[in-house]
C-alpha cells in the first residue's frame, strides 16, 4: 500500500480522475439544466453516442479536432429540438421519450459506424495544453493545469452555468419553470420556450460530451459510452442540481475509479478484492444518491411534469 | 357573447396562442417515442421471428448447404471476439445462408435471437458467447433436429445436438509473450473479465513474457466493453513504466489508442488488430481461424450428425495463427516466433496457470 501513498502515484492519480471525469461533466452539466427547467432526459447517453460517432467521422474524414467537437455540438442541438418538439410540444411521457432517445442514439450510431467506417481506425487523439507557469508547479501542475483544452473548457462551463443560473434573467426564467410553471406563465415567462432553450443547451453539452470520449481515446465503437450518460444523470441528483455539485460529484467518480485502476495497476488488490474495488464508483454514486434523498426537497418541483396552459 | 362548443368527448388545452392541443397529439407523441424505440431496436437486431435473418457480406441463398445462424455478444466489426467468428463462418464452404445477431451480451437477448434462429429453421446455430450456455442447455432440448454449436466452451451437456468449441488461446499468447519479451522489458496486460479464452491468453501471454525475462503486470478492468476504463488502465500501465501492452476483447481498441499516442507496442489477439493503429505500433496478432473446426462441424452436420463433439483451435492444426502487423518482423522476431511455437506444440513449456 505504500506504494501507493507517493507523491509521483498520488499526483498521476488526481490528474487521471480529472481527465476520467470529464465526459460525465459536460454531460451532467448540460442534464442539470435541463432537469432545472423541469425536463429529464434519460437520453444522454443516446445523445453522447450519436454526437461520439459524428465527432469521431468528422475527425477521420477531416483530421481536425475541433471540427469533430462542433460536430458533436451540432448533432446534440439536432436532438436536442427532437426531444424539444417530443416533450414540449407533443407532452410525450419524459422517461419513455427518453429511453427512445438512448435507443434511437445506440441502434443509430451502431449503424452509421458499420456503414460509413466498419472498422475502429484511430483518429488524433487530443493532446496535452499545459498552462504556461501553472503547469510548472510541482504536483499541482500536473494534477490541474496540464490537461486538454476540454478539460479546461468544462470548468469554465461549471462557472458559466453557475452564473447563467444564479445572476442572469434566464436563470430566473429556467428557476422558475422548473419549480412552478403556471406561476411563471402567469407573469408572462414563456414556459415552452425557456425548456426548449434549456433543452437544446443540454443536449448540446451532450454531444460534446460524447465528441470529447471519443476524440480523448482516439478511436470508436459501439456503444463507446458504456452508461456514461446515464451515470450523468444520476450525478445531477448528487449535485443537487447545481453545476458546483455536479463537479464535484463528476471529480469524486473519476478519482475513485482512478484510484482503483491504480490500485490494480500497482497490485496493491488482486484477484476478488480486485473484482470488488470496481464497483467502486457504482456504490459510491448509489450510496450519495441515498443521501441526497434525504434533499429531495431541492429537486426541482415541476421536474417530468409537462406544461399545459388551460383556461 | 356566444359560448365556442367543447366537444365533451375531447379534453382541450388552450395554449397561450389560442391553438388546441387534443388528446391525439398526445397519442401521436407516444406513438413517435415507441417508433424511436423500434427503429433502434431494427438497427441491429436481425433475429426478428418469422424474418430473414441474413446480415453478413456472404453467400446468396440457395437450396444447396447449411443455413448457418451467429449470435454473439460485440459488435462484428469490434477486432476481437466477434469479428473472429464471423470472419471464420463467412470463410465456410457448403453454407448457403449466414445470418448474424451480434451485440447480444445480455444473456436474455441472446436466448431471444437463439430460440428464433432454431424456429426459423437454421441448421446450425452458433452461440458465440460462455455466458450463453444456461438458456443454450434448454433451447437444445427443446429443438432435438438442429444444431447447435457453443463457444468458447468444452461442455456439450451431454446432448446430441450441441457442440462445443473452444480456442488454445494461452498457446498463441505464449508465443507472443516470448516476442514481446525479446522486445520490451515490462508489459501491461488489460484484461476483460478472467474468464474463458480470455483468461487462457493472459496466462499464456503472462508465462511466455516471464519464460523470457520480461517483467509482466496484469489488471482485470471486469468489463469486456468499457473502451474508456481500458485506456485509463493502458495509461496507468505506461506511466508505471511499461514500454509494451497487449489485452483481449472488444474494448481492447482503447488500449491500443492509448499504445499509438504514447509510442508504444502492442500485440494483439482473437483478429488482426493491425487497422487500430498508426504504422510502427502492432507488432502482432494472434488470429482464431476459427473455420479450421467450423468446417469439420459444417461437414459432420451435413453428413447426419447434429453434435456431440467438442472441437479445439491451437497452434498444431493451425486454427491459431502468429500473423505480424505493421511493424516490419525482423529476423531475431520470426526466431522468438519460431522458437516459442515449436516449444509449446511439443508440449515441453507450460501454456496455462492453474486457479
Amino acid at each position: 500500500m505504500a506504494e501507493f501513498f507517493t507523491a509521483s502515484v498520488l499526483v498521476t492519480t488526481f490528474a487521471a480522475g480529472v481527465r476520467l471525469s470529464m465526459p460525465f461533466l459536460l454531460a451532467a452539466l448540460g442534464e442539470t439544466l435541463g432537469q432545472r427547467s423541469g425536463v429529464l432526459n434519460l437520453g444522454v447517453d443516446g445523445v453522447m453516442l450519436i454526437g461520439a460517432f459524428f465527432a469521431y467521422w468528422t475527425v477521420l474524414e477531416t483530421d481536425s479536432r475541433l471540427s469533430g467537437v462542433v460536430a458533436g455540438l451540432l448533432v446534440g442541438l439536432a436532438m436536442g429540438v427532437l426531444y424539444a418538439v417530443v416533450t414540449l410540444v407533443f407532452h410525450a411521457e419524459q422517461g419513455i421519450s427518453g429511453i427512445g432517445i438512448f435507443l434511437f442514439g445506440l441502434g443509430m450510431s451502431e449503424l452509421l459506424f458499420q456503414e460509413l467506417v466498419g472498422t475502429p481506425l484511430p483518429i488524433p487523439a487530443l493532446t496535452e495544453a499545459p498552462i504556461p507557469l501553472l503547469s510548472d508547479i510541482p504536483g499541482l501542475g500536473t494534477m490541474l493545469f496540464s490537461h486538454s483544452l476540454l478539460v479546461y473548457a468544462g470548468v469554465v462551463l461549471v462557472v458559466l452555468l453557475t452564473w447563467l443560473i444564479n445572476r442572469s434573467t434566464f436563470g430566473l426564467d429556467l428557476r422558475a419553470v422548473g419549480e412552478n410553471p403556471e406561476a411563471a406563465d402567469s407573469l408572462g415567462v414563456s414556459v415552452i420556450r425557456t425548456r426548449a432553450i434549456a433543452i437544446l443547451i443540454g443536449n448540446s453539452l451532450a454531444g460534446v460530451a460524447g465528441a470529447a470520449l471519443t476524440i480523448e481515446l482516439g478511436t470508436f465503437q459501439n456503444n463507446l459510452t458504456n452508461g456514461i450518460g446515464f451515470i450523468a444523470v444520476a450525478l445531477v441528483y448528487f449535485g443537487a442540481w447545481r453545476p458546483f455539485g455536479v463537479l464535484a460529484g463528476s471529480l469524486l467518480y473519476g478519482l475513485v475509479t482512478a484510484t482503483v485502476t491504480q490500485l490494480k495497476v500497482l497490485d496493491i488488490v488482486s484477484g476478488a478484492a480486485a473484482s470488488l474495488t470496481t464497483t467502486a464508483p457504482a456504490v459510491l454514486t448509489v450510496l450519495a444518491l441515498a443521501v441526497i434523498a434525504r434533499r429531495s426537497a431541492s429537486q426541482p418541483a415541476a421536474l417530468t411534469v409537462p406544461f399545459e396552459r388551460r383556461h | 357573447m356566444a359560448q365556442k362548443e367543447t366537444p365533451s368527448h375531447v379534453e382541450l388545452d388552450v395554449s397561450r396562442t389560442g391553438k388546441v392541443s387534443p388528446l391525439w397529439w398526445r397519442a401521436l407523441a407516444t406513438t413517435l417515442a415507441a417508433m424511436m424505440v423500434l427503429a433502434a431496436c431494427g438497427g441491429s437486431d436481425d433475429a426478428d421471428s418469422g424474418d430473414d435473418a441474413s446480415d453478413s457480406a456472404d453467400s446468396e441463398e440457395s437450396s444447396d448447404g447449411l443455413r448457418v445462424a451467429i449470435v454473439a455478444p460485440s459488435a462484428e466489426n469490434d477486432l476481437a471476439f466477434t469479428q473472429s467468428i464471423v470472419e471464420g463462418v463467412d470463410a465456410l464452404s457448403g453454407v448457403s445462408e449466414v445470418a448474424i445477431t451480434p451485440g447480444t451480451f445480455v444473456v436474455e437477448d441472446a436466448a431471444t435471437a437463439i430460440r428464433d434462429y432454431a424456429n426459423d429453421g437454421f441448421d446450425l446455430v452458433v452461440a458465440h458467447g460462455s455466458q450463453y450456455g444456461g438458456p443454450l442447455e434448454e433451447i437444445a432440448k427443446e429443438f432435438p433436429d438442429t444444431a447447435f454449436a457453443w463457444g468458447t466452451a468444452a461442455d456439450t451437456f451431454g446432448l446430441e445436438n450441441v457442440s462445443a468449441y473452444t480456442a488454445a488461446s494461452d498457446q498463441g499468447g505464449y508465443v507472443l509473450g516470448a516476442l514481446a519479451a525479446s522486445m520490451c522489458s515490462k508489459i501491461g496486460i488489460v484484461g476483460p473479465i478472467a474468464v474463458g479464452d480470455a483468461k487462457l491468453y493472459v496466462d499464456g501471454f503472462t508465462l511466455g513474457a516471464e519464460d523470457n525475462g520480461a517483467e509482466v503486470d496484469v489488471v482485470y478492468t471486469e468489463s469486456f466493453s468499457d473502451t474508456q476504463l481500458a485506456s485509463e488502465t493502458a495509461t496507468a500501465f505506461v506511466e508505471n513504466g511499461a514500454d509494451c501492452l497487449t489485452g483481449t476483447a472488444q474494448m481492447t481498441v482503447g488500449a491500443i489508442g492509448v499504445a499509438e499516442q504514447e509510442g508504444l507496442l502492442w500485440f494483439g489477439t482473437q483478429s488482426d488488430q493491425t487497422p487500430a493503429a498508426a504504422d510502427g505500433v502492432v507488432v502482432a496478432n494472434q488470429i482464431y481461424q476459427w473455420e479450421v473446426v467450423l468446417q469439420d462441424l459444417v461437414d459432420d452436420v451435413t453428413g447426419g450428425a447434429t453434435g456431440g463433439e467438442v472441437y479445439a483451435i491451437d497452434l498444431d492444426n493451425g486454427g491459431l495463427t502468429i500473423e505480424y502487423g505493421n511493424v516490419d518482423a525482423t529476423d531475431d522476431m520470426t526466431s522468438a516466433v519460431d522458437a516459442a511455437s515449436s516449444s509449446v506444440v511439443a508440449g515441453d513449456v507450460e501454456t496455462m496457470i492453474e486457479g
